[in-house]
C-alpha cells in the first residue's frame, strides 16, 4: 500500500514542480537577495561590504522616503475605496444579458489592457496646461485653468484620476462574474418577501459577493501601493515630491543615485507596508458574519 | 385567511413562442389543486405568472376579488416554496424566515410568535438559529415552507418542492403536506411532473398539455374519465395501452371494436353518432385485464413482479404492446404466450382528435 502511496504523491510533485521552479526563481529568491542587499553599501556596479541597519537607518531618516509614505498611503487610501466602488457600481449596471451590456463591459475593461505609457499619455492631454482637454474646457466656461500636473494636491489627484481609469477593468470583471454566481432563485424569493430593491442589494446581493469584494480590496491595496509607471510619467512626482510615491523614491535610490543598498531597504519597508495593509483588510473584512 | 383564485383567458408567450394559449381556471377557496404535466406544457410558467415571477400577456388573474396580475409578486398575498427551495445562504433558519416579515414592518414580537409557530408545527424549533448549509434536503425543504407559512399567504404555490428529495422522504414529506393543507385549511396550488404527488394531494388536478388544459378533475375522474388520450396515457403506472382500431360497429352492450390481427373486442363504451374508426383507439389499463383461457393472446416479452401483482408487458399479434396483469404468484415466463380478459366496462375509446369515450356510469 505505502509504496504506490509514495509515488502518486512523487507524482503529484512533479505536476506542481513547474510552477515551483518559477515561483522560487523569481519571488523566493530576488526577495531574500533584496534582503540581502538592503544590508550591504552596494551601487549598480557590486558590493562594497556588510553594514548592517546603516540603510534602514538611513531611509528612516529621510524626509523624501517619509513624505513618498504619506504620498502613497493617501493615494492608497482615496483610490482602493473608489476602485471597489466604481467596480461594484459599473458591475451592477452591466449585469445584464444585453448585447448593449456585453459592449459597455468591453468598454470599461479595454482600459486595462492598454500599457501604462498610453495611458498616462492619454491623461496628459486632459491634464497638460494650455492645449489640454480641461484647460480648454475652463477657457470655455471662462474659468482660470488650474496645473493639474504642475499644483500640489492636483497632481496626485490627477494620478488618482488616471489610474483608476486604468485599473477600473479588473474589480468590474470580478465582481460582475461574482453577481451572476447568485442563484437568480434568491432574487424571486426576495421579490416575493416584498424586498425593496435597497434591502434585496444590502441583505441578498451583498452578503453574496462578499468574498469577492474583499479579494478586489486586497488586490487593489497591493498594486496601488506599487503605483509607479503614471507618477513618473505625468508628474514625475512633482511638484516638491508632493506626488512621489514609494516606488518612485525606491527608483530614485537605486537606479539615478545608484545607491541600490539604500533603494533596497525602502523596498523591504514598502513590501512589510503592503504585507500589515493586506492582512490588516482582510483581517478587518473577514470578522463579519461569515456566509 | 385563504382565497379563492380565478385566471381567466391567460395566455403567454416568449417572443415568437407561445407557452399558454387562452388559460381559464377557477381555484376554490381552501382546495388543493395540483398542476400536472410533462416537461415544457408551461405548468410551471402558469404558477409563477400566479406568483408574479412572470409577466401575463393576455388575460387576468384574480385572489379573491383583487385582481392581482397587476401587482408585483410581494403585494399579491401570495407565498411560494421553490423547487432549490432558495433559502438565503447567510442567513439563518430564522432570519430566512423573519426576512418577508420585517419588510413589511411587522411588530417584533408578532414575527418571533409567528416563526415559533410555524417551526413547532413543522419540528424545527431546535433548527433556527442554523445557517442552510447546515441542514439536510429534507430540512430546507421544511425551512422552505415555514419560510411561506409565517407570511400566511391567502394562497401557497409549490413548483415541484418534492423532486430534489430522495425517495423515502418524497413520501414522508407527501404525507406531511397533506397534513399541512388539512391543517391550515389555505388554497394550495402544486406543480408536479409526478402522477403520484398529484393522485395523493389534489383535491383535484389540473392536466396540462402543448399550451392548454387537458383536464381538470378529481384525482378519481382523471384517472377513471380520462377526457384525452393524452390524459389517458400520462396520468397511470404502468401507462395505459393503446390499441389502434380499424372498425367499429354496434354490439350487445355498447361499441364493437375490430382490432387487426387480434379480432373484434365488445366494450360496455356507447357508440357514439357518426363515430368514425379511421385514426381510432381503445385504451386498456392493466388492472382492467385478467388471465384467462379466452380473450387476447399476449406473447409476453417482460414480466414485472411487483409482489402483490405481477405486470406482462408484451405484444398481440399485430404487433400493438399490451401491459396486463396478473397475480403476485403469476407463473407466467417471458415467451410465454397467454390469454388475458379485457373488462368491457373498463376500456376507453378515443376517437382520430384524441376525444376519449367511456362506458357510462364507469367510476
Amino acid at each position: 500500500m505505502a509504496a504506490p502511496h509514495r509515488q502518486s504523491r512523487l507524482s503529484n510533485a512533479l505536476f506542481a514542480a513547474p510552477y515551483l521552479v518559477v515561483f522560487i526563481a523569481l519571488l523566493v529568491v530576488p526577495l531574500i537577495w533584496g534582503i540581502y542587499l538592503s544590508l550591504q553599501k552596494a551601487d549598480l556596479f557590486g558590493l562594497y561590504g556588510f553594514t548592517g541597519w546603516t540603510n534602514y537607518a538611513r531611509v528612516l531618516n529621510d524626509a523624501l522616503f517619509w513624505q513618498s509614505v504619506r504620498n502613497t498611503l493617501l493615494f492608497v487610501v482615496v483610490t482602493v475605496p473608489i476602485l471597489v466602488g466604481i467596480g461594484l457600481f459599473l458591475g451592477l449596471a452591466l449585469n445584464a444579458r444585453t448585447g448593449g451590456a456585453a459592449f459597455m463591459r468591453g468598454v470599461y475593461f479595454s482600459s486595462t489592457v492598454l500599457s501604462v505609457t498610453i495611458v498616462t499619455l492619454i491623461w496628459r492631454f486632459v491634464f497638460i496646461p494650455g492645449d489640454g482637454l480641461l484647460s480648454l474646457a475652463f477657457q470655455a466656461m471662462g474659468w482660470q485653468p488650474i496645473g493639474f500636473l504642475s499644483t500640489e494636491g492636483w497632481s496626485l489627484f490627477s494620478v488618482g484620476v488616471a489610474t483608476v481609469w486604468w485599473c477600473i477593468g479588473l474589480p468590474m470583471i470580478l465582481i460582475l462574474a461574482a453577481l451572476q454566481q447568485i442563484p437568480g432563485d434568491l432574487y424571486e424569493a426576495a421579490a416575493l418577501d416584498n424586498a425593496s430593491r435597497w434591502r434585496t442589494f444590502t441583505r441578498v446581493t451583498l452578503p453574496q459577493i462578499r468574498g469577492t469584494l474583499i479579494l478586489v480590496a486586497t488586490i487593489q491595496i497591493v498594486m496601488q501601493f506599487q503605483l509607479f509607471g503614471q507618477a513618473q510619467l505625468m508628474t514625475n512626482g512633482g511638484p516638491n515630491g508632493t506626488s512621489r510615491p514609494m516606488v518612485l523614491y525606491i527608483y530614485r535610490a537605486a537606479f539615478e543615485n545608484w545607491d541600490v543598498g539604500q533603494g533596497a531597504a525602502a523596498s523591504e519597508l514598502l513590501f512589510l507596508i503592503i504585507l500589515v495593509a493586506a492582512m490588516g483588510q482582510y483581517w478587518v473584512t473577514s470578522r463579519g458574519p461569515r456566509t | 385567511m385563504s382565497a379563492a383564485i380565478d385566471i381567466r383567458h391567460l395566455t403567454k408567450r416568449f417572443g415568437a413562442l407561445t407557452v399558454l394559449d387562452d388559460i381559464s381556471l377557477q381555484i376554490e377557496d381552501g382546495e388543493f389543486v395540483v398542476f400536472l404535466g410533462p416537461s415544457g406544457c408551461g405548468k410551471s410558467t402558469l404558477l409563477r405568472m400566479i406568483a408574479g415571477l412572470e409577466g401575463v400577456d393576455e388575460g387576468e388573474i384574480a385572489l379573491g376579488d383583487r385582481r392581482i396580475d397587476p401587482l408585483p409578486p410581494g403585494e399579491r398575498g401570495v407565498a411560494m416554496v421553490f423547487q432549490s427551495y432558495a433559502l438565503y445562504p447567510h442567513m439563518t433558519v430564522r432570519q430566512n424566515m423573519a426576512f418577508g416579515l420585517e419588510n413589511v414592518r411587522t411588530p417584533k414580537d408578532e414575527i418571533e410568535r409567528r416563526t415559533d409557530a410555524a417551526a413547532k408545527i413543522l419540528e424545527i424549533d431546535h433548527l433556527l438559529d442554523r445557517k442552510p448549509q447546515m441542514l439536510s434536503g429534507g430540512q430546507r425543504q421544511r425551512v422552505a415552507i415555514g419560510r411561506a407559512i409565517v407570511k400566511e399567504p391567502k394562497a401557497f404555490l409549490f413548483d415541484e418542492p418534492l423532486s430534489n428529495l430522495d425517495a423515502a422522504l418524497r413520501g414522508r414529506t407527501r404525507l406531511e403536506l397533506a397534513q399541512l393543507h388539512q391543517r391550515l385549511g389555505a388554497t394550495m396550488i402544486f406543480v408536479t411532473h409526478d402522477q403520484v404527488e398529484a393522485m395523493t394531494l389534489a383535491d383535484r388536478i389540473v392536466v396540462m398539455h402543448d399550451r392548454r388544459i387537458e383536464q381538470i378533475g378529481t384525482p378519481m375522474e382523471v384517472y377513471q374519465r380520462p377526457a384525452t388520450k393524452f390524459v389517458a396515457g400520462f396520468v397511470g403506472s404502468p401507462a395505459m395501452s393503446m390499441l389502434p382500431v380499424s372498425g367499429v360497429t354496434q354490439g350487445p352492450s355498447g361499441a364493437r371494436v375490430t382490432v387487426d390481427g387480434v379480432g373484434d373486442i365488445d366494450t360496455a363504451v356507447p357508440l357514439p353518432p357518426g363515430f368514425a374508426a379511421k385514426g381510432a383507439s381503445i385504451g386498456i389499463r392493466a388492472e382492467d385485464t385478467t388471465p384467462s383461457d379466452t380473450g387476447l393472446p399476449l406473447t409476453v416479452d417482460v414480466i414485472e413482479r411487483l409482489g402483490d401483482r405481477t405486470l406482462l408487458h408484451g405484444h398481440l399479434p399485430d404487433g400493438s404492446e399490451l401491459v396486463a396483469q396478473d397475480t403476485g404468484r403469476s407463473t407466467v415466463t417471458a415467451g410465454d404466450t397467454v390469454r388475458v380478459a379485457v373488462d368491457p366496462h373498463a376500456v376507453h375509446l378515443f376517437d382520430a382528435d384524441g376525444r376519449a369515450h367511456h362506458a357510462t356510469g364507469a367510476d
